[in-house]
């Protein structure tokens, strides 16, 4: 099997996360301005008005708590938003063949349209932190950590959009996963409580959810407290990105819902 | 030399048990003009799907300029350029972006795919559009959009599925004008279409497909002398009230002023004139009752039993 030169590889992924980008900001008021709106009312609702009636969690203002998992929130929500959109979209309209007569490899495909949701899941990310400056102050425990988690999270969740886009058969199937899988699990992981808070059964329950490892350690990074260890919640993150990554490409490889 | 498509005993049997292609087997050479003609489901786009790697076959082997599709994949690909059957492009996209995107995807470096695409685009009569996004553009200027994305890596193969669908005769001549140019410059093409003034026009060589099966594969001009009998019509210059009698030939009066005349591949139309001229009928001008190769390809799909 021969292969294409580096330079053409790289060139095509350029121009994958280019186009991708160019999508996002080309329709802004749908993909930058929603989040910025839903993340100053939780601000508001959750962290100022209820929050300032629930006292301390974990050492820190109630508000100061939930700034790192409403971060990370707006994060994966967008990241796989724009992922399973996007191909979608590009299967639905067959502009994805434009790709799939291409040269470029199944892994460069994927790796420019996780690229692409991650560059609007840290958009969103910056937008939603400057946000928070305006109801708390900025705490940073260890921005390696921090820069490291949400990065991991955006392609974990980049990939699961990616992932559902390809077994999607019509726009219904598209929103499925975020509404009754997606945010069942933000909910639950974590976001808005301490774990310590819960009985035994729901603690354990909990270290199932992929997404309570993504808050916890984002948590960490920031505030310099999580409910898990951070080298198990990093293992995790590397699992879960190994797996999807390589099933994602197994369905491409495969062709599944893209070649007939 | 080596020839730019090699089909050899090519399956395609869907998920849904349909049998598209029962083994065809076709060489197109390098260069050529190639149409591959045949009823809407006989398998002529599911023949360019496997070309281009969007249908996967079942069985046999495809080679592009001697590589095998499936060793070579990135390497063939290199060589083609596909124009599908329905438009397929971001409407929301500017036109300008389409073509440069997917020169990206071929690997050329931005300035040079911006080069391209403005290159083709003034060629194809889309530079006024360039800056418009894709679904301003008429269904016309859309399918030569199509042709300009298809070239901008400058492919030695052409794959065009039903290129000029839906598009009026003069933007479908100026099209033929600038494909005949590009194969002029060397490239490959193989076309299917519904047109078959499209091929007759087009095309040195042609292959016809039946229900999966190849029923005619050769060039262009042999084909043609395989039609046996053409159809006339004369425009007369006075009206006549009954068909007259002319020995050897049918005729058929259709309007008072318009003769049909059937002629056998060994008649000519001198002898027609000649005896027309005898009966003191003057003929004021002369067409095809319908196209020559029209003719042949119903005749080839109803009895493909006759051609072998």
């Amino acid at each position: 099997m021969h292969s294409l030169p580096l330079n053409y590889k790289l060139t095509a992924f350029k121009t994958i996360v280019w186009k991708e980008v160019r999508r996002f900001l080309r329709i802004w008021v749908q993909t930058l301005v929603p989040p910025v709106i839903t993340i100053s009312l939780y601000f508001v609702i959750f962290g100022n008005l209820i929050g300032s009636r629930i006292g301390q969690m974990n050492g820190f203002t109630y508000m100061e708590f939930i700034v790192p998992g409403l971060i990370m929130t707006a994060v994966i929500n967008n990241s796989y938003a724009n992922v399973v959109s996007s191909f979608f979209s590009q299967k639905y309209q067959r502009s994805i063949e434009e790709l799939l007569v291409s040269p470029v490899p199944n892994y460069v495909i994927l790796a420019g349209f996780v690229i692409g949701g991650v560059s609007r899941g840290l958009a969103i990310g910056v937008i939603a932190t400057i946000m928070s400056l305006f109801f708390s102050g900025l705490h940073m425990h260890n921005i390696i950590i921090t820069l490291l988690v949400v990065l991991m999270s955006s392609i974990v969740f980049s990939l699961g959009g990616f992932i559902n886009a390809i077994y999607a058969n019509k726009f219904d199937d598209i929103t499925i996963i975020p509404t009754f899988v997606l945010t069942p699990l933000i909910y639950f992981g974590g976001v808005f409580y301490s774990v310590d808070l819960l009985p035994d059964f729901w603690r354990l329950i909990s270290q199932i959810n992929p997404i309570f490892y993504m808050v916890n350690a984002f948590r960490y990074g920031i505030l310099g407290v999580s409910d898990v260890n951070v080298v198990f919640a990093f293992t995790m993150l590397v699992l879960f990105t190994v797996t999807l990554f390589v099933f994602a490409l197994f369905l491409l490889r495969r062709g599944k819902g893209l070649r007939h | 030399m080596t020839p730019a498509i090699s089909i050899k005993d090519l399956y395609k049997t869907y998920d849904n048990g349909f049998e598209a292609l029962k083994g065809i087997s076709l060489d197109v050479a390098e260069g050529d003009f190639f149409a591959l003609l045949g009823a809407n489901g006989a398998g002529k786009s599911t023949t360019i799907g496997v070309l281009s790697t969007l249908v996967r076959k079942t069985s046999g082997s495809v080679q592009v300029f001697g590589k095998n599709v499936d060793t070579n994949s990135y390497e063939t690909k290199l060589d083609l350029g596909v124009v599908p059957q329905e438009v397929n492009f971001n409407h929301f996209e500017k036109v300008f972006d389409i073509v440069v995107t997917q020169g990206g995807y071929y690997g050329l470096p931005v300035k040079l795919a911006k080069e391209r695409t403005e290159k083709y685009l003034r060629q194809l009569g889309l530079w006024d559009k360039h800056d418009q996004q894709a679904r301003n553009l008429s269904g016309g200027m859309k399918r030569r959009l199509l042709i300009a994305r298809a070239l901008v890596h400058e492919p030695r193969l052409l794959l065009l599925d039903e290129p000029t669908a839906g598009v009026d005769i003069e933007l479908r001549r100026s099209t033929w004008e600038f494909l005949q140019e590009i194969n002029r410059g060397g490239t490959t093409i193989i076309l299917t279409t519904h047109y078959l003034e499209e091929a007759e026009t087009l095309c040195r060589n042609i292959a016809m497909i039946d229900a999966g099966v190849i029923v005619e594969n050769t060039s262009m001009k042999s084909l043609l002398r395989k039609l046996h009998q053409e159809y006339f019509l004369l425009d007369l210059r006075e009206e006549l009230s009954e068909t007259p009698v002319l020995e050897g030939y049918n005729c058929e009066l259709k309007d008072p002023a318009i003769l049909e005349v059937a002629l056998e591949s060994n008649q000519d139309l001198n002898d027609v004139f000649a005896k027309l001229q005898a009966l003191n009928i003057q003929v004021k001008s002369m067409r095809n009752k319908s196209n020559r190769l029209e003719q042949l390809f119903v005749s080839l799909l109803q009895k493909p039993e006759q051609v072998a």
